[in-house]
């Protein structure tokens, strides 16, 4: 029952939060949905891996062979945690922001969340597809209608890139369906067709794409910079933190398992292609004025590193992706956190414009750096586990490939700090608007941010131990 | 036997207890409590470690390994969070948290003028910083070194820009942090590197299984390890940080350049000796930079004016020394210099914080002169410490200088006359400082004259404690041709050293010769700068070779251009043309295409929004139509596919 009530919580709490009519009703009513749902997802944890209860199966669309089959593991109980999570962080976050048409806001981003815990508990292909829908488009109206100057540009070329890559993964699946002895969407069917030799190698690109775009691997991300830049904050929250872990999440969930010998025969060009994009977004890093922009860029490094991490095959670096998704998570929306207070209370976001907010914040500042350490994974926190483990990986997978990621590590340094310097540090040029003070609820979700990444950065392996079995069943699968 | 040394996690846990206390309760601390609490606790740290000590000290001691708890275990490999004591960390242990507490005690008084907020967060990252100090020294296997490793590039990073108002600061802080980076990814390949041919970094494993790797592995592993020990012990090409590290308050300059930080790259060497014994190419590169870091370095402290800068360059002159004997094997010979440049380069620092100190901040040696009379203490302490870098017997210096020197000879003889070169270099511009500081006459203004002041106890005592140790430390390791077997350290670390270097092969008149060599240059550089200086003060600036040296071979300057500017414009040029023109042009060309198909069947007049919707739609209706017919289909999209 529990991925039904994941999945049914959000959902429904947010049709009815579409109607609700005055802001504080709807800010209220969003809170307490996810906090329940956060309160089912830490249930899941205290259950038996095979419990009956992270299992539910129905009769859905019997004429097209795909059932509502819905289940948890150890990758989907961390995942789905990330999310429950991130939801309340981010409502209470950013509580003291203002929209308009309030009860729209809060349902979609509620529908959104339903829309992400059906990715992450789908069993069946159709269905999973279904869900991945469901939680783009309510982004696409999030977007349109909260966002900043831009938006309509912005939100067309997110629609574009996201809906091609999509339409290409329904050809995906239909032609998984085809190929699948039994015409059935099932998890446990897709993931067994016996495959011609070669014959996975079209169709991997079809399902590759739609992740790489979600992810985003270079040289599929230019939407997102933009997008991120002009989402309202706490959309792009949402999807730095947890959506982008669904390209990522579906590599590992659906892509490796149904083509095995296609990721390992296009391992060496995917690899490549992360890498690669792990430099280059680290260098356009360097050059941004933006702290939005500046952690768009770093945020595709990061994600350059996962993706790398998944196709080596590598036990160690899939464990890390796993553990990063979770720590990456967490990371990113204390940084998006910070960076919206920063703008709503200076009114820029330009490191041209601020400085020496360390003299009149001291708190921000020490928060803003413990989250920038946490971005260049510095040890002791919960990004240095994930980084060590899948650059361990690709390491044994190819040195020559680990050592230039490992240059992203530098620069990750050179512009994170750049970042604090521009922001915190110098003096202070205008005491009178380059004040800012943060909200009670702003800084209690810093604190426990900062709280969950030193706690996972000292002991990682109550998380490591939550994902072992999936990430020896995956490298059995693909080996 | 192993009471104590059961108990070496409080070690480092009492600085991070002071580092919390005063970190979180900044605000409403005494500025007495907070120098109590972040001296109290490396105070406490330190009188645990002399009990574990005595135990390490004593007969039949073996190591003792406290594993905490599993940090990571995965199939591949498992790493503990666990401590290591033995007598190599034992020894370390003395000097971070002795050393330690006394910079921070003199603090106390250096710092008293910060409001109490910023004199706590001073404290905090003082505390922070031996706490990583200590991490990176007890660590019982590579990762949890590693913790420390950049623990400490971090508190650099924090103290350097500790006056974060001033951004040439705040530049200082991020190169320091920057270039410590490029030497851990050196670090972490080895770590990699060790993980995928032997499954382990934990020390006992590493170092049982070395035989098993191959010449070419180990010379990898050792080459990269010590990638990492240039960026942390600023040896050419990683130094220039250390130089700019000097933005940061006097005492962080002691705790970095003395107790901290830059000894980790030689400690993390000879704590993995038996690797680098097997890779001769290894070594033969170490001694060679270590030898080229030295005499650049002494070159460029010939001819800097800034107090602080002459002491920094002395510092990577002096590590490059310590290389210099690691490269040779002489690695009781590097360690020994260590301890006894600990002393002496503390001594130093905090003398010329005491100077900065009384004459309101100047820092230009051209500006002071005379200052024996009005700060004797100063003085006194500053001149014994002068003498004990400059190698002259029977002061601490001679001995580990002397240690390092012979075995570099036995190496080869031509690192031994340049080594000498050097060392009469350092007595030199050591001594140019001292004169222009202490002798002479007084060549600031009247005003600064009027307030020189001798400082306070708690500045003093730390310098007297400091002077004593600086003359007499070098008494643990007395060269065999003075007596026999009363080199104490070397007996000390022979459990630790995998076999001792081949410097005691010289015959005795030879060791006789080469130490008279070495004091007779010095005496002689000694001399000569006292008089040079003594009577006409170096007040202009150098023209020349000199403004080269002055200039420090610029090679700030040269990084710049090489570097930092090409990594600039390549970001540029990614960020303006690749990214906003050749990708985003792509998808815009798409994009508008799709827009002016849409316009051309006026479809889409309804805005933006509505496109999505009416493509959402299309795109159900494609998907049902292939469920549904897809069987029929079923040839087309084989061929498709094929």
């Amino acid at each position: 029952m529990i991925p039904v009530l994941l999945i049914c919580i959000p959902l429904f709490t947010g049709i009815i939060a579409c109607f609700l009519p005055n802001a504080k009703t709807a800010k209220s009513w969003a809170l307490l949905a996810s906090i329940a749902t956060l309160a089912v997802s830490l249930l899941s944890i205290g259950l038996q891996k095979s419990s009956s209860q992270l299992m539910f199966d129905a009769s859905w669309l019997p004429l097209l062979g795909s059932r509502f089959t819905v289940s948890l593991d150890g990758m989907g109980t961390m995942i789905t945690l990330l999310t429950a999570i991130s939801f309340p962080v981010i409502f209470v976050g950013t509580y003291q922001n203002s929209y308009q048409k309030p009860g729209a806001f809060y349902g979609l981003m509620l529908l959104s969340q339903a829309g992400l815990m059906g990715v992450f508990c789908a069993a069946d292909l159709l269905l999973f597809y279904f869900f991945w829908e469901l939680a783009l488009i309510p982004v696409y109206f999030l977007c349109s209608i909260w966002g900043g100057e831009k938006r309509i540009a912005v939100t067309f070329k997110f629609f574009i890139y996201t809906f091609a890559g999509s339409l290409l993964m329904l050809l995906g699946i239909l032609y998984v369906y085809m190929q699948s002895p039994s015409h059935s969407f099932a998890a446990a069917n897709v993931t067994n067709i016996i495959w011609a030799e070669g014959s996975q190698n079209s169709v991997f690109w079809l399902f590759f794409i739609a992740f790489a775009i979600k992810m985003p691997i270079f040289p599929f991300h230019t939407w997102q910079p933009d997008t991120y830049e002009q989402a309202p904050t706490a959309v792009t929250m949402v999807l730095s933190a947890v959506m982008v872990k669904m390209g990522i999440f579906s590599v590992i969930r659906w892509l490796l398992p149904m083509f095995p010998d296609a990721s390992a025969h296009f391992s060496h060009l995917v690899i490549l292609l992360c890498v690669i994009g792990m430099v280059y977004a680290s260098l356009i890093a360097i050059k941004q004025d933006d702290v939005k922009r500046l952690i768009a860029y770093s945020s595709i490094a990061h994600i350059g590193l996962m993706g790398a991490a998944m196709f080596t095959a590598n036990a160690s670096a899939i464990q890390g992706v796993m553990f990063q998704m979770f720590a990456h998570g967490i990371n990113v929306i204390g940084l998006w956190i910070v960076a919206d207070v920063i703008e709503k209370q200076t009114g820029t976001r330009k490191f041209s414009e601020l400085g020496g907010l360390a003299q009149t914040s001291p708190s921000l500042a020490i928060l803003l750096v413990i989250m920038a350490l946490a971005n260049i994974a510095l040890p002791l926190t919960n990004a240095f586990i994930g980084e060590f483990l899948m650059f361990s990986g690709l390491f044994t997978y190819n040195v020559w490939l680990a050592t230039a990621a490992l240059v992203s590590i530098i620069l990750a340094a050179v512009y994170t700090l750049w970042m604090v310097q521009k922001v915190l540090y110098g003096e202070n040029k205008d005491v009178a608007t380059l004040t800012v003070k943060l909200p009670v609820g702003t800084r209690l979700m810093l604190i426990v941010l900062v709280v969950v990444i030193f706690a996972f950065g000292v002991f990682p392996q109550p998380m490591i131990n939550l994902t072992t079995g999936m990430v020896s069943s995956i490298t059995a699968q693909i080996k | 036997m192993s009471t104590f040394s059961q108990l070496v996690y409080l070690i480092p846990l009492f600085p991070l207890v002071g580092f919390l206390i005063n970190g979180l309760a900044r605000n409403s601390l005494s500025k007495s409590l907070i120098g109590v609490i972040g001296s109290g606790s490396i105070l406490s740290s330190f009188i645990l470690s002399v009990l574990i000590f005595t135990e390490v000290n004593a007969p039949g001691f073996s190591p003792v390994v406290v594993k905490l708890f599993t940090f990571i275990n995965v199939p591949d490999f498992e790493i503990d969070f666990s401590f290591r004591v033995d007598q190599l960390s034992t020894l370390w242990l003395l000097i971070v948290t002795g050393i330690g507490f006394l910079i921070h005690v003199y603090s106390a008084s250096y710092m008293y003028n910060e409001g109490a907020p910023h004199f706590a967060r001073f404290f905090a990252y003082m505390n922070l910083f031996v706490f990583s100090m200590l991490l990176l020294v007890l660590g019982g296997n590579y990762v949890i070194m590693f913790i420390g490793w950049e623990g400490v590039g971090l508190c650099s990073y924090l103290l350097i820009g500790y006056w974060f108002k001033n951004n040439d600061f705040n530049y200082a802080a991020r190169k320091a942090f920057v270039m410590n980076r490029i030497g851990d990814v050196g670090f972490l390949l080895a770590v990699f590197w060790l993980l995928a041919k032997l499954g382990t970094v934990d020390y006992t494993l590493v170092f049982e299984k070395a035989s098993t790797l191959s010449t070419f592995d180990v010379t990898a592993i050792t080459m990269l390890l010590f990638v990492g020990a240039m960026g942390k012990s600023a040896q050419i090409p990683l130094y220039t940080w250390l130089p700019d590290a000097m933005a940061g308050p006097t005492p962080v300059s002691a705790l970095i350049h003395a107790a901290t930080m830059v000894t980790a790259g030689i400690y993390m060497i000879v704590r993995s000796n038996v690797l680098y014994t097997m890779a001769p190419v290894t070594q033969g590169l170490i001694a060679i930079i270590g030898l080229a870091t030295a005499v650049v370095a002494a070159t460029i402290a010939i001819k800097q004016n800034d107090i602080k800068k002459v002491l920094a360059y002395s510092t990577v002159s002096q590590l490059g020394y310590m290389f210099l004997g690691l490269g040779v094997g002489a690695y009781t010979g590097a360690v020994f210099h260590v301890f006894t440049h600990a002393f002496f380069k503390a001594l130093l620092f905090l003398g010329a914080g005491s100077v900065i100190h009384a004459i309101h901040n100047e820092q230009d040696i051209r500006k002071m002169g005379g200052l024996k009379k009005h700060m004797p203490i100063t003085h006194v302490t500053f001149l014994l410490a002068c003498i004990a870098i400059s190698g002259i017997p029977p002061f601490s210096g001679f001995f580990s200088k002397d240690e390092i020197l012979a075995g570099a000879y036995s190496a080869n003889p031509v690192y031994w006359v340049v080594g000498v070169i050097t060392a009469a270099m350092t007595a030199f511009y050591m001594f140019r400082l001292y004169v222009m500081t202490f002798q002479g006459k007084f060549r600031g203004t009247s005003e600064q004259e009027h307030h020189l002041h001798e400082s306070p106890a708690a500045m003093t005592i730390p310098l007297i404690v400091l002077a004593i140790l600086s003359v007499v430390a070098g008494l643990i390791g007395i060269p065999e041709v003075f007596a026999s077997n009363a080199h104490w350290l070397q007996q000390f670390l022979s459990p630790i050293i995998a076999k001792p270097h081949e410097g005691h092969a010289l015959s005795h008149s030879t060791e006789y010769m080469l130490m008279g060599a070495s004091v007779g240059v010095a005496l002689l550089a000694i001399v000569f700068a006292w008089i040079t200086f003594s009577k006409k003060p170096a007040l202009v600036d150098a023209t020349g070779a000199g403004k080269f040296l002055a200039n420090k071979w610029y090679v700030d300057e040269l990084y710049d251009m090489s570097i930092a500017k090409p990594v600039q414009k390549l970001g540029s040029f990614f960020n303006n043309i690749i990214e906003k023109n050749i990708i985003d042009g792509l998808v815009n060309g798409v994009g508008k295409s799709i827009q002016y198909a849409g316009r051309q069947i006026r479809l889409v007049q309804s805005g933006q929004v509505g496109s999505y919707i009416l493509i959402m739609v299309l795109s159900l209706v494609l998907m049902v139509i292939l469920v549904f017919y897809g069987n029929n289909l079923n040839p087309i999209i084989n061929a498709i596919f094929k």
